[in-house]
């Protein structure tokens, strides 16, 4: 009788383990899924803005064609990319460096420098680009708490047959990497 | 980085664990002298708990009543709330309310239950100081605070000296009064035991060392907020460059009280430098460890 009472608290509590290591990993996956999907928000965000400061640009400096012009061939580029993250990744690089010679332009404008709208503009990208490297940051720790629990004993032996797989982390590719020219 | 914040927490858990056995021995030595020594320890606990338990839960309302913050407009304060919603973003935090404080000191400081019912307030003085990533930096510290439940954990610590506190304060009160019970029992044999004198040092010294060990949980979890900080914003240098400017400055934070004073980025009320044998003493009760400590750590990261 005491064996079989054993025998059944034994399976209670495994059952009630795997249950709680699934719910973890269950969690944890979907914390990465959401935040891989808060990356493009903040993209979006970004791209959203470009026209505005364009506009702005083009009050002051309008003969300033071909920087303004690069500006907006990226932002449209980046639209139109495919959604792997490389394309992305390219995309993205792009817009930086369009977006860093229109900031330099504003040097040599002082009345561009001094619009209100201009600077709120500057501010608000500038915390935008902060946004999407504080987003990725995000999923490659979501990322990392992921792969731990999946990894770790006990739940490693788990893991497999329930199908849980390592996901990678978010990468600067070698393009980024490159040091971007400023030119005035 | 992720060690340093493992091991801190760990030894945080270690003080409080010696607190609580320190309240036990309190609770232990009234038993020994004056008897209902269980009774009394939980009768303390209950007050000091309560009385605990209700700032807690108002502890955002009332830390911005007393500082007089506002809330900070995000027109005006547009760099401000950025910051901030980009730190929540890199924390997975939800974003607190923000407010301004009118004070030229610069420092700031976080309160609130948990991270869904968190506030965080900087100084007018604060603002205009530092650029954008010491700001970034400090602000870091303080959302860390948040997440890592500080509210909580001196909350706890200070419903333990406070237990501790009323337990001595009533052992001494009834021994003087009633006589303890050694003495009742007592004859010329029950005079000389020794737990008593141990009991009656512990009920004298033990208020002392609670607040020392409070100020030490303190100092800990202002240097984990600090690494913290760091793992947030993955960027050291802003949070040192934040500190030295602090050290560097000497202006004398006004709105700020002794009661509010551990929830600061810096020691506000640090106007006076004493030297010699005192200063340590003294030190030991500091809320917040030296700023060139903190700076020192923050370099090895």
């Amino acid at each position: 009788m005491a064996t079989l009472l054993i025998v059944i608290a034994i399976v209670v509590l495994l059952v009630l383990f795997s249950v709680f290591m699934y719910n973890g990993l269950i969690r944890r996956r979907n914390q990465v899924e959401n935040a891989w999907a808060q990356i493009d928000v903040q993209l979006k965000r970004r791209i959203d803005l470009i026209p505005n400061l364009v506009e702005t640009v083009k009050a002051y400096a309008a003969h300033e064609k071909e920087t303004l012009d690069a500006v907006i061939k990226a932002r449209n580029a980046a639209i139109a990319a495919p959604s792997n993250p490389v394309a992305q990744a390219e995309a993205d690089g792009a817009i930086t460096g369009a977006l860093r010679q229109v900031f330099a332009l504003s040097e040599a404008y002082p009345d561009l420098k001094a619009n209100q709208n201009f600077l709120a503009l500057q501010e608000e990208l500038t915390a935008t680009e902060g946004r999407v490297s504080y987003a990725r940051q995000f999923y490659n720790d979501a990322t990392l708490s992921y792969n731990n629990k999946l990894q770790q004993f006990p739940t490693v032996i788990f893991a497999n047959m329930m199908h849980f797989q390592k996901r990678e982390y978010f990468q600067a590719d070698a393009l980024s990497r490159e040091v971007p020219k400023v030119q005035f | 980085m992720f060690d340093q914040i493992r091991a801190n927490k760990r030894k945080s858990a270690a003080l409080i664990a010696v607190f609580v056995l320190l309240l036990a021995a309190v609770g232990a030595a009234i038993g020994v002298l004056i008897g209902y020594g269980l009774i009394a320890t939980i009768v303390a606990l209950v007050f000091a708990g309560s009385m605990a338990a209700l700032s807690y839960w108002k502890a955002d309302a009332i830390a911005l009543k007393v500082s007089r913050a506002k809330p900070a407009d995000p027109d005006q304060y547009r760099r401000l709330h950025n910051l901030v919603e980009g730190l929540c973003i890199a924390s997975g935090l939800p974003k607190p309310g923000v407010y301004i404080v009118e004070d030229p000191a610069p420092n700031a400081f976080a309160t609130g239950r948990d991270p869904k019912h968190a506030a965080i307030a900087v100084t007018t003085g604060l603002l205009e100081k530092m650029n954008r990533v010491e700001l970034e930096g400090v602000l870091a510290h303080e959302l860390s605070h948040v997440r890592n439940y500080d509210i909580l954990v001196s909350t706890l610590v200070v419903t333990l000296v406070g237990s501790i506190a009323i337990l001595t304060d009533l052992g001494i009160r009834m021994m003087w009064w009633n006589g303890g019970r050694v003495r009742r029992e007592g004859d010329r044999e029950d005079s000389g035991n020794p737990l008593a004198y141990i009991g009656f040092a512990l009920l004298i010294f033990a208020p002392i060392l609670a607040k020392l060990m409070q100020a030490a949980v303190s100092r800990k979890r202002e240097t984990l907020a600090d690494v913290s900080a760091c793992q947030m914003t993955r960027y050291p240098p802003g949070l040192i460059s934040a500190l030295e400017k602090l050290r560097d400055d000497t202006t004398v934070t006004h709105s700020a009280t002794t009661a509010t004073a551990h929830l600061w980025i810096e020691q506000p009320m640090s106007g006076v430098a004493d030297r010699g044998k005192l200063s340590r003493l003294h030190s030991m009760f500091d809320t917040h460890p030296p700023l060139e400590e903190r700076i020192e750590l923050l370099r090895e990261l």
